[in-house]
């Protein structure tokens, strides 16, 4: 699917993305769990690759890769660096009051596996997987 | 169609607020909205009722963070009950039960302010 880069649209991309992984079998704890990384993915690109510009385009494709599911989410936006952006210590920013700079913490938490891949000057790609589960037919 | 609503009420003086909907970065100041409004007209005991909260992202457990050190510096706290798993399992993935108080029901919330008077 396609959308503008709006975080009105986020529930439409929940939306999607929960029948699609409803139909690779995932019950409906890992559905919840998907919608959310997503959500947290494309959120991120809104503010953060787009800086919240209204008139831009996010494109968010699932396919089966292997024994996962991969979820790929296509901007061409601002380009980040993931390895800047370090775990927080939960504790401590919970005794810190600190706040904001979670979605990548729960993306990560939520996911088997999210790796960015960009191509300078063109496209990014932020690319979220989680293993199928067991008798998944969905081909 | 899926949206999100907030109720205010007074209970025993204090004040509640009720979620509905989803909580994500599209409805999320509307939250920040209400918290400071409650704390610009100086009132500092809040629960918060998840009970028709379907559903959170970061952007809206942040808000909570924004707002919770305010509220405690003036010796009242953001409270919350009726939390749906799905909903807990956000907070809790994250720590936040050990910063919040977060209770099965509204009552008892609203005892834990009236016990610590």
């Amino acid at each position: 699917m396609k959308i503008k880069s709006q975080t009105e649209k986020l529930h439409l991309v929940r939306e999607f993305i929960s029948e699609a992984a409803r139909k690779y079998g995932f019950d409906e704890e890992a559905v919840g769990k998907i919608a959310l990384a997503v959500d947290e993915a494309c959120t991120n690109v809104i503010k953060h690759a787009y800086n919240y510009a209204p008139d831009r385009e996010i494109q968010v494709n699932i396919l089966k890769s292997g024994p996962n599911l991969e979820v790929v989410i296509t901007h061409n936006g601002k380009s980040f660096d993931p390895e800047a952006i370090k775990p927080p210590n939960m504790p401590d920013y919970l005794r810190h009051f600190r706040h904001g700079g979670l979605g990548m913490h729960l993306m990560r938490s939520l996911m088997d596996k999210v790796e960015y891949k960009s191509a300078s000057g063109k496209k990014n790609e932020v690319h979220l997987l989680i293993q199928l589960p067991a008798g998944s037919s969905r081909s | 169609m899926n949206t999100f609503k907030i109720d205010l009420r007074e209970t025993k003086s204090i004040n509640v607020l009720d979620l509905k909907g989803y909580l994500d970065a599209h409805t999320a100041p509307e939250l920040e909205k209400a918290f400071q409004k409650l704390i610009d007209g100086k009132k500092f005991s809040i629960v918060v009722n998840c009970k028709d909260l379907t559903y959170i992202s970061s952007a809206g457990l942040g808000v909570f963070m924004a707002y919770i050190e305010d509220v405690r510096k003036n010796n009242g706290d953001i409270k919350l009950s009726n939390m749906s798993p799905k909903v807990y399992n956000v907070f809790d993935l994250l720590g936040f039960p050990l910063l919040y108080d977060i209770t099965k029901d509204e009552n008892e919330a609203i005892q834990r302010f009236a016990a610590k008077k």
